[in-house]
């Protein structure tokens, strides 16, 4: 609470600093962290939807174990980014697309590609928290092995490192049977995580995971962002730049000018928010627009 | 010292006796006003009764929400009076025909009528004599074999409405929207001339079932599509953002989510066709002794049972029908709560 609480404060004193500071004192406190996980990286992404023409040219390498935040004014695509990041964009019946997802150096659009389990590996976490209903917490934890029918010796052992991992575990250990509904929403969204968490997913997706969430909430799922980083790549959009500040290692910013969402630039979070390259990041990141 | 602190609990938005008064009293005085009116004017009956105490019971209200506060009140109580009379106009009719039916129809009943059928027992005999085993047992298997053919076609149709969405989507809703229009003797007489003219088979439960099942499909379908589509679709994205493919999410996620809303559906269709009778005289040919191969032989259900002994028109007869009437009202309410129980039991939404 007192971070978000003295960010805002000093942001309002003095935003492009105030914002460096934060990123680049995380950045210091973070270290040179060892390498885990498996990076994804998208080449010359293009999306439509109809003949509406919402994202042009897109280029990001993720790398492995660091945390990427993805910012942008409403409606520049970076949601409809991520989603064709585990293929759930061509859910969307007038969808369609072009470029390259590579997962482990193989195109994730490939035909012949087993979709199910290029979600497995890619896990995402919605926007708004959504726990299924006629499960309880423990069967919602679970609930990825049964949907992709894997076989886990021990069940009680990863229920119990999932919430510990989501941050959880301490508040539901003695009501695991409940409903998941019974939580509250910051509850819920980390139940959320924890269930992604439990297929071992290489790369986590997270649409704004935070935008429905109190800030006591919010400050417990970054903390647990920031511990998920060791081990997996983790692609955060936000329209909170506080938010990206404190959790990421890098930084995307994403702007569409009337027409289609375009990537400005994605460099180190410390970059964006104190030496941006693009007149029009510093703009935004200073609260000029957006 | 903190016990001295806190207030006892009240509810200041309550009605105290005083303010009560002028309603008691307005309640009072609406009564007499209406006796008035129909003892000293034109206006007689029990009809004008209810019409003429409606129109003072509205006026009354509003005359004392005016005084008490303004037009706005008076135009709020007028509302409200409408709406519970509304209320009271769909709880009379069901009431006085479940009244009509329990008055009429305990006195016929009896724990014999259960263990016997009417294979020799004339229908004007005593009550004592006969039963109606066999349209008990007539129902119970057209009931589940209709259940059996319509509830999976059923759901697996609002299915693909909802889930798959495939390009016959638009057609197969228009289909079954016509089909919930079918009238019910048609469907009668529709398997009549396929299942036995054509191919001829004989009388049967099994071909009244099928006679319901066309009824009962669209029912199902048509509440289970309204239910599915209920569902967040978030739920269905999370399954299939886990690595689940679209049938393990539906039947793990959508469908458990939906649990509670499709046996409404089921329920929705058995009551639409469990007292359904066109149809049975053209499929089942009746009879009177107990039939209990569903697939073969005439045999009987409730509604017809009900329908014959009306149609007797003996003294005997007729009370044998009301009997049937509420047996068959308690058959269905056994069932209804039943579901109920088992399904209130776990499940969501």
């Amino acid at each position: 609470m007192s971070t978000i609480q003295g960010a805002n404060q000093m942001s309002q004193a003095n935003p492009v600093h105030s914002l460096a500071n934060v990123a680049a004192a995380h950045s210091a406190s973070k270290g040179d962290h060892h390498i885990a996980g498996t990076g994804i990286e998208a080449k010359n992404i293009h999306a439509w939807f109809g003949d509406k023409h919402v994202i042009d040219d897109v280029s990001i390498d993720f790398f492995p174990g660091t945390v990427t935040a993805l910012i942008g004014p409403s409606g520049c695509g970076k949601s409809t980014f991520i989603r064709i990041l585990n293929r759930m964009h061509e859910f969307i019946p007038t969808a369609a697309m072009a470029g390259e997802v590579l997962l482990e150096g193989k195109d994730i659009y490939q035909s012949g590609t087993d979709v199910t389990k290029i979600r497995l590996g890619i896990g995402m976490v919605f926007q708004k928290p959504n726990p299924f209903p006629s499960m309880t917490i423990k069967e919602n934890v679970l609930s990825g092995l049964k949907l992709a029918q894997l076989k886990v010796s021990n069940q009680s052992e990863l229920l119990e490192s999932c919430l510990v991992r989501a941050g959880l575990w301490n508040e539901v250990k003695d009501r695991l049977n409940e409903y998941g509904g019974a939580l509250s929403g910051g509850q819920q969204q980390r139940l959320c995580i924890a269930r992604s968490l439990a297929v071992s997913p290489q790369v986590l997706l997270m649409d704004e995971p935070c935008s429905a969430l109190d800030p006591g909430s919010t400050l417990r799922i970054e903390e647990t962002i920031r511990e998920l980083s060791a081990s997996m790549t983790i692609i955060i959009v936000t329209h909170n730049m506080q938010q990206a500040a404190r959790v990421s290692d890098r930084t995307g910013f994403f702007l569409s000018d009337g027409g289609p969402g375009r990537l400005i630039e994605c460099s180190s979070t410390s970059e964006i928010f104190s030496n941006p390259k693009d007149k029009r990041t510093e703009d935004y990141v200073t609260g000029r627009f957006g | 010292m903190s016990t001295a602190t806190i207030p006892r609990p009240s509810k200041p938005w309550g009605v105290n006796f005083k303010q009560a008064i002028p309603d008691v009293v307005a309640a009072f005085a609406t009564l007499l006003i209406t006796y008035a009116i129909v003892a000293y004017t034109p206006l007689k009956g029990k009809l004008a009764f209810v019409i003429v105490l409606f129109l003072v019971a509205v006026i009354a209200s509003a005359a004392i929400s005016g005084i008490r506060r303004d037009r706005k009140a008076a135009l709020n109580s007028i509302s409200t009076v409408m709406i519970y009379v509304a209320g009271m106009f769909v709880i009379f009719p069901l009431g006085s025909i479940l009244y009509e039916i329990i008055r009429r129809g305990i006195g016929g009943l009896s724990l014999g009528m259960f263990s016997t059928d009417m294979a020799v027992t004339a229908s004007d005999a005593p009550l004592s004599e006969g039963g109606l085993i066999h349209a008990v047992v007539g129902t119970f298997y057209i009931v589940i074999i209709a259940s059996l053919i319509s509830v999976p076609i059923g759901i697996l149709t609002a299915l693909y409405l909802t889930e798959i969405k495939g390009k016959a989507a638009g057609t197969i809703r228009f289909f079954v929207q016509a089909m919930s229009g079918i009238p019910s003797i048609v469907a009668g007489l529709f398997i009549y001339a396929v299942w036995m003219i054509a191919l001829g088979n004989q009388y049967s439960a099994a071909a009244g079932a099928m006679a319901l099942a066309i009824l009962m499909i669209p029912t199902v379908a048509r509440t289970s599509e309204e239910v599915l589509k209920l569902i967040p679709s978030d739920l269905r994205e999370a399954g299939l953002a886990m690595g689940g493919t679209q049938w393990r999410t539906v039947a793990m996620i959508v469908i458990p989510a939906a649990q509670s809303g499709l046996i409404t559906a089921v329920i929705l269709g058995v009551a639409r066709v469990a007292g359904e009778t066109a149809p049975l005289l053209l499929t089942m040919g009746g009879a009177d002794a107990l039939n209990l191969n569903p697939f073969a032989g005439n045999s009987s259900a409730i509604p017809f049972y009900v329908w014959k002994n009306f149609l007797l028109g003996t003294e005997t007869a007729i009370d044998r029908a009301w009997s049937g009437v509420l047996v068959l009202m308690i058959i269905v309410l056994f069932f209804f709560s039943l579901t109920r129980f088992l399904s209130g039991r776990k499940g969501r939404f």
